[in-house]
């Protein structure tokens, strides 16, 4: 009877214990939730009455009220369109190649195990690979293709395991059944795997391509802090970045600059929210598509 | 029904033998092709390491690596100059450490609720959330840490200086949490159903089958997250530099303004430095060492994975 009394009251300490845990588990995964509201709603305070017309269509001034990200929006949007152009062919090429092409031997472990190496290697690194291979020794100078090819070295890994990941949910035996029709491999791939892979791969390319248009790092070893009031008309033009310009109000110490720097981050997140969207959208359209 | 039509050509292409032969030359340049894509990432990483070790080569030349590695005081600007980087090395350490003390206990707390104890739908609201925090451009989170967090770690410490470690460690923790949840949670969900069940079956608690069940046969994966998280943090940039100061400082107070590696990289190279001067090749000698330290870390991390990973 005593060790049944002592049983029950140890499970009630025990289920008691299992609950708070629980409830410590659920907080701390709220954590997130919750710094995400207070940061947004900290920025959106901060930008009120800054966000305007005229901040979106004035160039960089020395004078807060004046001040606009012009030339930063339109940079960010030219080095978005050619990172897009080179990366995309290339990830969708390398993860192609892994998937349905490599032979299962040391060379196809190199690539693999390099490609996600190379996706921890810190951005900045990125950008002094930038500096001096595109900048320095292909002398292309501090231009939008520069930073452009730098954007597309460091955006690759994860777009090629995006890929990647994509292709191979691509069931075997469609392939096989392709193949059993005279399909030759290209023909498989091009028909077969490429359709029904392409909303995850399309998916995980804007996705990758969000965080890179996002990163200043690698930007400013590229394009530096530069004043410019002008629209970059070619990709050989001195350009500068959203993150850059915002970075640029952030280290001054007037609190004007601090509300010009908020009101950019608000232009920057709903560029990146559009591709989110955007990627979205076009998921669902082709995976509504490829089910029928 | 796109295939309908492929196998069709497919048929066709098959009757001719000139259009066959044509093809097969076609195959063979789209092999080539995508293994001209392939190489570009090796190409990449001996890029990197050749074009880090070529300009660092020219900082040596002037600075002995004793001096590099043993120094104290990181003045490269000054008249003298010290080139010692363990200033600059404590810094990001310190961020970097800071960051993992917040990310792992609400990191792992989070993933063990998300695999343990949230149910289908309750996941499916909360992932979201994780992943927008994951895809912040950094540099907003620079502008958080400064404009946000330090004021607020002013009123607790009110000797608080504005650039301090503290708040760029606390924010870059924040930023890291989903790297170390979701990649904590992928180890947790493998481990298998009927381990959990055994454990139910012997009259355990959710808690009990969660810390003393799944957390044991996923400490690999764990391991495998805090290692690949705390590289991240060693290698992250805007905060640190909007947020954490530019005074190079050997010291482990997390109330002190500071400098990490990163920072540095980004303060010298804001000034469009000439090439060819030391001060162009010190950011080359720093990003060497960072990109050693980043590497290693996670090569032991895939290392750690694939040697200690339960096999069921």
């Amino acid at each position: 009877m005593r060790d049944g009394q002592v049983f029950q009251q140890h499970l009630k300490l025990r289920k008691f214990r299992g609950s708070v845990f629980g409830l410590i588990f659920l907080a701390s995964t709220m954590v997130g939730t919750l710094v995400l509201i207070v940061l947004i709603v900290d920025v959106l305070r901060d930008s009120l009455g800054w966000l305007d017309w005229q901040f979106l269509t004035s160039y960089p001034s020395r004078k807060p009220e004046e001040a606009g990200l012009l030339s930063a929006l339109f940079g960010t949007l030219w080095v978005m369109v050619f990172t897009a152009l080179f990366s995309f062919p290339i990830g969708i090429g390398t993860a192609i190649y892994l998937e349905e092409y490599a032979p299962d031997n040391r060379l196809k472990r190199l690539i693999q195990t390099n490609i996600n190496n190379l996706a921890g290697v810190p951005s900045i690194v990125y950008g002094l690979l930038g500096l001096s291979l595109f900048v320095q020794a292909l002398a292309l100078g501090r231009s939008i293709l520069a930073g452009a090819l730098t954007l597309t070295l460091m955006s690759l890994p994860v777009i090629i395991i995006a890929a990647q990941e994509a292709i191979r949910s691509v069931p075997g035996t469609h392939r096989l059944g392709a193949f059993a029709l005279g399909a030759s491999k290209w023909q498989v791939v091009r028909n077969i795997v490429l359709p029904s892979s392409f909303p995850g791969i399309f998916t995980g390319t804007i996705l990758a391509m969000s965080r890179a248009i996002g990163e200043a790092a690698p930007m400013i070893a590229i394009a530096a802090l530069v004043y410019l009031t002008f629209i970059p008309i070619s990709p050989l033009d001195r350009f500068t970045v959203l993150p850059i310009q915002i970075f640029n109000w952030v280290s001054r110490p007037q609190a004007d600059f601090q509300h010009l720097a908020a009101a950019g981050i608000i232009v920057l997140l709903v560029v990146l929210l559009s591709m989110n969207a955007i990627a979205i959208i076009l998921r669902n359209r082709y995976q509504k598509r490829t089910e029928e | 029904m796109p295939h309908r039509g492929t196998l069709k050509t497919a048929t066709g292409f098959a009757i001719s033998p000139g259009r066959r032969s044509r093809s097969r030359l076609g195959e063979a340049f789209i092999h080539k092709l995508l293994v001209a894509c392939a190489l570009v990432s090796i190409l990449t990483t001996v890029g990197i390491v050749v074009m880090l070790v070529a300009q660092s080569v020219g900082f040596f030349r002037q600075v002995s690596i004793l001096e590099f590695f043993t120094g104290t005081k990181w003045t490269p600007l000054f008249a003298p100059p010290n080139f010692g980087v363990l200033p600059l090395v404590s810094g990001t350490l310190l961020t970097a450490g800071i960051a993992i003390l917040v990310a792992l206990p609400v990191g792992l707390a989070s993933a063990i609720y998300l695999s343990e104890y949230a149910r289908e739908g309750v996941r499916r609201v909360l992932k979201p959330f994780l992943e927008i925090l994951a895809g912040i451009p950094t540099v907003v989170y620079g502008y958080f840490a400064l404009t946000f967090i330090t004021p607020l770690l002013q009123k607790v410490f009110p000797s608080l200086i504005i650039f301090n470690a503290l708040s760029a460690g606390l924010v870059m923790g924040i930023m890291i949490i989903p790297m170390v949840s979701s990649l904590s949670e992928d180890a947790m969900i493998a481990v298998p159903r009927s381990l959990r069940n055994a454990a139910y079956g012997l009259g355990a608690t959710r808690f009990e089958v969660a810390t003393r069940v799944v957390m044991p046969a996923a400490t690999s994966g764990i391991v495998a997250a805090c290692i690949l998280a705390l590289s991240r943090a060693v290698g992250e940039t805007m905060i640190v530099a909007i947020a954490a100061g530019s005074t190079p400082r050997l010291t482990l107070n997390p109330l002190e303004s500071i400098q990490t590696m990163t920072a540095y990289i980004v303060q010298i190279s804001l000034g469009e430095t000439p090439h060819g001067t030391v001060e162009y090749y010190t950011i080359f000698a720093v990003g060497l060492l960072l990109f050693i330290m980043t590497m290693l870390m996670n090569l032991f991390g895939q290392w750690f994975v694939r040697r200690y990973r339960e096999k069921y």
